[in-house]
């Protein structure tokens, strides 16, 4: 009896331990110091009522600038174990200034996913992001909502409204269930509320970030709706010539359903865009799966990859660090808006206080984060 | 639908998980001791809605 209370007592304390971690990661306060350029925070639910108070009644940062213009839509956290994709959107909601048009920003458009890592990944719960007030602490996330806010998965997932049959696991995939549906799971209607935003709201361009394993061929580039392909071929040249970096350009395919440069391009007014940056965490044949790994980007199981003509884009020893990602998006934004302004002078969203990709280099994307302690707790806002 | 399928899934869940703790106090070997008690945590940690 005494050997079995003991097992017993040992098995609990690993219980308790792993329900702790697991507890702590999904209900880690991400704080956001709203920039002076925010003029109020609205959430999903002001846009369609039923996600209001669920895990996924995101906040939506407003910027509005003393001129009228066009308005623009960020997402972020659509895949939250994009990170890069979250910090670029941190990045605009705490330090853009609009002088005219408007900005809507979604740091974790997916909060589900954000709560949640892969199962059997072994990834880590959360990373810390270092700054000069000590650092900045953020959940990990991964691309599914979290079972645990939507179950069962079907056998096989059928697109709504195209009936498209696509993986099972992907009923959870936020950029595989655009446009949306009212009465649809938790994933679907998150999609609904974000598409009537961006019909309520009129919105120009809505642009999503993400990040893509270095064997996935669409990466380092602009996925492109086709009312979007001009903008995105003129962004990818001034880029290359001026930003320091490049990036490509593809056509959105009309065949696959679901994604978000297809879907929001054709269900409204709104172009749409999705920027994908280097991840070698999520390279299949990455070594160990760990914060140094995340925010490094360097792996030597995917450097040898490389070496043997297995990636669609290059890598070495120097790996593809979270501050190269992260500039990547927030210069390829702000070249987007600028040549979309230069065109339509009366739709103009001009942006001022966000960092290009040479400035996150070299000071860090924690350079540009907020320190919540030194601000009005009153406005800070919590992912 | 998918609620009626969620509540057998839980209830399936904490029977297999009382199997489980039945199995472990049965066992006469530490080993199988042990063993029932680790796979008995997912179930556990799936109940509580944790993982």
């Amino acid at each position: 009896m005494i050997r079995k209370t003991a097992i017993a007592a040992l098995g609990a304390a690993l219980a308790i331990a792993a329900g702790l971690s697991f507890y702590r990661s999904r209900h880690l306060a991400e704080p956001v110091v709203p920039g002076a350029g925010v003029s109020r925070v609205a959430t999903l639910g002001d846009y369609f009522a039923p996600i209001k108070g669920t895990v996924n009644d995101a906040h939506v940062y407003v910027l509005e600038g003393k001129e009228p213009g066009g308005t623009v839509l960020l997402l972020g956290g659509t895949h939250p174990e994009e990170p890069a994709g979250r910090l670029a959107s941190w990045i605009f909601a705490e330090n853009a200034e609009l002088s005219s048009g408007r900005l809507f920003v979604i740091l974790t458009a997916n909060r589900s996913a954000s709560r949640v890592t892969r199962l059997g990944g072994a990834y880590p719960p959360d990373f810390t992001i270092p700054t000069s007030w000590g650092g900045q602490k953020f959940r990990m996330g991964d691309r599914w909502s979290d079972p645990l806010d939507q179950w069962p998965d079907p056998e096989v997932y059928l697109h709504y409204p195209t009936r498209q049959e696509l993986a099972y696991v992907d009923i959870r995939n936020l950029n595989r269930a655009f446009p949306g549906r009212p009465n649809g799971t938790l994933t679907e209607k998150t999609c609904y509320a974000i598409t009537e935003l961006i019909r309520r709201e009129e919105v120009d361009i809505a642009i999503d970030f993400h990040e893509a394993e270095l064997q996935y061929p669409v990466i380092s580039t602009i996925v492109a709706h086709e009312k979007g392909a001009d903008l995105a071929a003129a962004a990818s040249m001034f880029i290359s010539s001026l930003e320091g970096f490049s990036i490509g350009v593809e056509n959105s395919p009309k065949a696959l359903r679901g994604l978000s440069h297809r879907e929001i391009g054709d269900a409204t007014g709104a172009m749409s865009l999705l920027l994908e940056a280097p991840e070698p965490f999520l390279d299949a044949t990455r070594g160990r799966t760990d914060r140094k790994l995340l925010l490094t980007g360097q792996d030597e199981f995917v450097v040898r990859a490389g070496k043997r003509g297995l990636l669609f884009e290059k890598i070495d020893e120097k790996g593809w660090p979270i501050d190269v990602r992260v500039g990547r998006h927030t210069s390829t934004v702000l070249q987007l808006l600028e040549i979309w302004s230069g065109d339509h002078p009366d739709k103009a969203v001009v942006v001022s206080g966000v960092p290009r990709y040479t400035e996150v280099v070299e000071k860090g994307t924690g350079a540009f984060l907020k320190d919540p302690k030194s601000a009005d707790p009153a406005k800070v806002a919590y992912e | 639908m998918n609620t009626i399928v969620t509540v057998f899934y839980y209830l399936m869940t904490a029977f297999v998980a009382v199997l489980l703790v039945r199995n472990f106090l049965k066992r006469k070997s530490w080993q199988e001791e042990a063993l029932y008690i680790i796979v008995l945590i997912p179930f556990l940690l799936r109940l509580l809605r944790l993982k």
